[in-house]
C-alpha cells in the first residue's frame, strides 16, 4: 500500500465514523495501547476480584489460603452467618439504607425537578439569586452544614431517627443544578405556551407534561442522589447513634473497627458484607448506564 | 412574562427555597453565630455553663492551633502528591481509550469504571482488608521479591491512602477527561498527520490542550474532596489507632472537638475555618490555572 492510498483509506473512514481508523495505524502502537489498557484494568479489578473469592473461603481459608483464588465453597455459610448475626441486624441496616437513599432520593429528586423547571423557564425576582446559592454551596465543607444541623436536629428531637438522614437527602443542590440543565434541554417554551392557551392550569402542566418531558433527565437525577446517599458517611455517623438506625456503611465501619466481638472473627462478615453492598448499586449503575453516563459528563460541565 | 405568571413559576422554587434556608443558611448561620461565643464554666461547674461573646478569639486559637494548621497542611502536601498522580494516569488512560477502536475503548472504559461503583467506605474496607498482614493478599506477593511490607506503619499511611484514592477515583476522572477528548475536532488530526506529526506529538500538542478545562475541573473537584478527607482516614484509625490519631486530617479535629472533647464553640470556629480555606484555595487554584491558559 503505498502512503497515498493509506491517507484515501483513512480520510474515507474518518468522514464515515467521524473517528480515525486505528487498523491504519501502526501495529505496535495499538498492542502499547492495549497493554497499558489490560494493566490498568487488572489493577481496578484485582481488588474486586480478591473480596468476590474471599466471601466464598471461610475462616481457615481467609488466613492461610492464597487470597486470589478460590478454596473451597463457603458463600452460603458465610451468608447465613452474616444475615443471623446479632439477629439480623445486617438485614436492618440494609432496609435502612434502600429507606434512606430511596424514599430521600425520590422527594429530593421530584423537589429538584420542581426548583429546576421554576428556575428554567419562568423570570421572577430573586431567581439569579437562588440559582447562585444553589451554585454556591457546592463549596461548603460538609462539616460546616452537618455540626449545627445535628445541633439544630437534637433541638427538635430528631437526632437519632430516621427523619435525621431524610430530611437533608431532600434539599439537593446538585440536583436542582441538574434539573436545571435538562429542562432547559427538554422543555420548550412553545409547549408551555400552547399548554396555557388550551387551559391548562400551572400545576396541571408541570406533573402531566414537564415530568413527562423529564424521564430521562429526572432518572439521572434520581441515579445519582440514590448512589450519594447510599455512600454517605459522615452524616449518618453523625446524625445516627443507635445500631437500629444505622446505614449499611455505618455497620460495616463499626464491624470492621471491631474485628473480633466476643470471640466472633468479623472479618468475613465485614468482607461478605461489603461485598453485598456492592450489589445494589452495581445492578443499579449497570439498569441505568444510559442516564448515569449523562448525568457524570452533565457534572464535569458544571 | 406576565406578572401572575411569574409568581407560579416562583411557587415552584418555593419548597426548595425553604428547606435550603433550614438546612443550609440556618446552620451556617448558627454555626458562624458559635464560632463567635465560648462556653464559660461557672465556679466549680456545679451551676452550668454560660455562654460568653469573645469575638474573634476562637478563631485566632484556630489559627495558631498547631495541630489543626498542621492537620490542613499535612492534607495539602498529600493532595499535591496524590491529585496530580491520579490525573496523570487518568489522562493517559483516556488517551489510550481515544486512540483505540472504538468497540474495544467501550469495553475498557466500563472495566476501569468498575471501582467508582464501589462505595468510598467499602473501597476503604476492602483495600484495608487487602493491605492487611493477616489476610490480604499483597503481603506474601511482597515477600515473594522480598520485600517487607508494612502498609499501616507511620511512613506507609498516606501512600495506602494515596493509592486507595488513587484507585477509586481514576475510572470517574477518565470518563470526563475522555468525554472531553470526544469534543476535539477529529480534522486537526488529519491535519497534523499530513503535516508529519507523530501520535505522540498529537497528544501533546492537541488533545491534551484541548481537555486542559475538563482537567482544571476535575482537579478543582479532587481539591475540595480532599480539604474535606474522613472517611479513609476515620477507616484506617479503626485498624491503627496509633499511626492515624484523631487529628490526623481537618475534618477528623472538627468531629472529635465536637463529640469527644464536646466543644462545639471551636469545631464550629474551625468548620467555618476550613470552609474559608477551602473557598481561598478554590479560589487561587481556579486563577492560577486559567492566567496559565490565556
Amino acid at each position: 500500500m503505498t502512503l497515498t492510498e493509506e491517507r484515501g483509506v483513512k480520510t474515507r473512514t474518518v468522514h464515515r465514523l467521524g473517528r480515525p481508523d486505528p487498523a491504519a495505524r501502526s501495529r505496535g502502537g495499538q498492542r502499547f495501547l492495549l497493554v497499558g489498557l489490560v494493566l490498568a484494568s487488572m489493577y481496578s479489578l484485582f481488588p474486586v476480584w480478591w473480596l468476590i473469592v474471599a466471601s466464598t473461603k471461610d475462616r481457615t481459608g481467609l488466613y492461610q489460603s492464597n487470597g486470589l483464588w478460590f478454596s473451597g465453597w463457603h458463600l452460603w455459610d458465610n451468608l447465613e452467618q452474616l444475615f443471623t448475626y446479632e439477629d439480623g441486624i445486617f438485614l436492618r441496616w440494609t432496609a435502612n439504607s434502600f429507606l434512606y437513599a430511596g424514599v430521600g432520593s425520590l422527594g429530593g429528586t421530584l423537589l429538584a425537578l420542581a426548583t429546576g423547571y421554576g428556575l428554567a423557564r419562568f423570570q421572577f425576582p430573586g431567581r439569579n439569586l437562588v440559582f447562585a446559592c444553589v451554585v454556591g454551596s457546592f463549596l461548603i465543607p460538609i462539616a460546616l452544614l452537618t455540626l449545627p444541623l445535628y445541633l439544630l436536629f437534637s433541638e427538635i428531637g430528631l437526632v437519632d431517627t430516621p427523619w435525621a438522614m431524610l430530611i437533608p437527602c431532600l434539599i439537593n443542590p446538585f440536583s436542582v443544578y441538574l434539573a436545571k440543565v435538562y429542562t432547559e434541554a427538554t422543555v420548550p417554551y412553545e409547549l408551555l405556551e400552547a399548554a396555557r392557551i388550551d387551559g391548562a392550569g400551572e400545576l396541571r402542566i408541570f406533573f402531566s407534561i414537564v415530568l413527562r418531558m423529564m424521564t430521562t433527565g429526572g432518572a439521572t437525577v434520581f441515579l445519582l442522589a440514590f448512589v450519594n446517599t447510599w455512600n454517605a458517611f459522615f452524616l449518618p455517623l453523625t446524625v445516627l447513634r443507635g445500631e437500629e438506625n444505622w446505614t449499611l456503611n455505618l455497620g460495616l465501619y463499626n464491624w470492621s473497627g471491631k474485628r473480633l466481638e466476643s470471640g466472633v472473627d468479623l472479618t468475613s462478615l465485614v468482607l461478605t458484607g461489603a461485598l453485598l453492598s456492592v450489589v445494589p448499586m452495581a445492578i443499579m449503575m449497570v439498569a441505568m448506564r444510559r442516564y448515569w453516563r449523562t448525568g457524570v459528563t452533565l457534572g464535569a460541565l458544571k | 412574562m406576565i406578572r401572575s405568571l411569574r409568581w407560579k413559576g416562583a411557587a415552584f422554587t418555593v419548597p426548595f427555597q425553604l428547606g435550603f434556608v433550614f438546612l443550609y443558611l440556618l446552620p451556617i448561620g448558627y454555626a458562624v453565630y458559635q464560632s463567635l461565643y465560648h462556653e464559660q464554666q461557672s465556679g466549680l461547674g456545679l451551676g452550668g455553663a454560660t455562654e460568653e461573646f469573645v469575638g474573634f478569639d476562637n478563631y485566632r486559637q484556630g489559627l495558631t492551633d498547631s495541630k489543626f494548621m498542621g492537620s490542613v497542611l499535612r492534607v495539602v502536601l498529600f493532595a499535591c502528591v496524590q491529585i496530580p498522580v491520579m490525573l496523570a494516569v487518568s489522562l493517559v488512560l483516556a488517551l489510550f481509550l481515544d486512540a483505540l477502536a472504538s468497540k474495544a475503548a467501550s469495553r475498557f472504559r466500563v472495566l476501569l469504571l468498575v471501582p467508582y461503583m464501589i462505595p468510598g467506605v467499602v473501597a476503604a474496607v476492602v483495600w484495608i482488608n487487602l493491605y492487611s498482614p493477616d489476610v490480604g493478599p499483597l503481603t506474601p506477593i511482597g515477600e515473594l521479591f522480598g520485600f517487607d511490607w508494612n502498609f499501616f506503619a507511620p511512613s506507609m499511611v498516606w501512600p495506602s491512602i494515596g493509592n486507595l484514592l488513587t484507585w477509586h477515583g481514576i475510572g470517574y476522572n477518565m470518563v470526563i477527561i475522555y468525554s472531553a477528548l470526544q469534543g476535539v475536532p477529529r480534522e486537526l488530526f488529519e491535519a497534523a498527520r499530513l503535516d508529519g506529526a507523530s501520535e505522540w506529538r498529537i497528544a501533546l500538542s492537541i488533545k491534551i490542550p484541548f481537555v486542559r478545562g475538563a482537567l482544571v475541573l476535575t482537579g478543582m473537584l479532587s481539591i475540595i474532596q480532599m480539604l474535606q478527607i474522613f472517611n479513609e482516614p476515620a477507616l484506617f484509625r479503626n485498624v491503627t489507632p496509633q499511626t492515624v490519631d484523631d487529628s490526623f486530617t481537618p475534618i477528623m479535629i472538627i468531629y472529635n472537638q465536637a463529640f469527644n472533647a464536646g466543644n462545639y464553640h471551636y469545631a464550629a470556629t474551625l468548620s467555618v475555618l476550613l470552609a474559608l480555606i477551602l473557598g481561598v484555595a478554590s479560589f487561587l487554584f481556579y486563577r492560577l490555572t486559567s492566567r496559565e491558559a490565556d
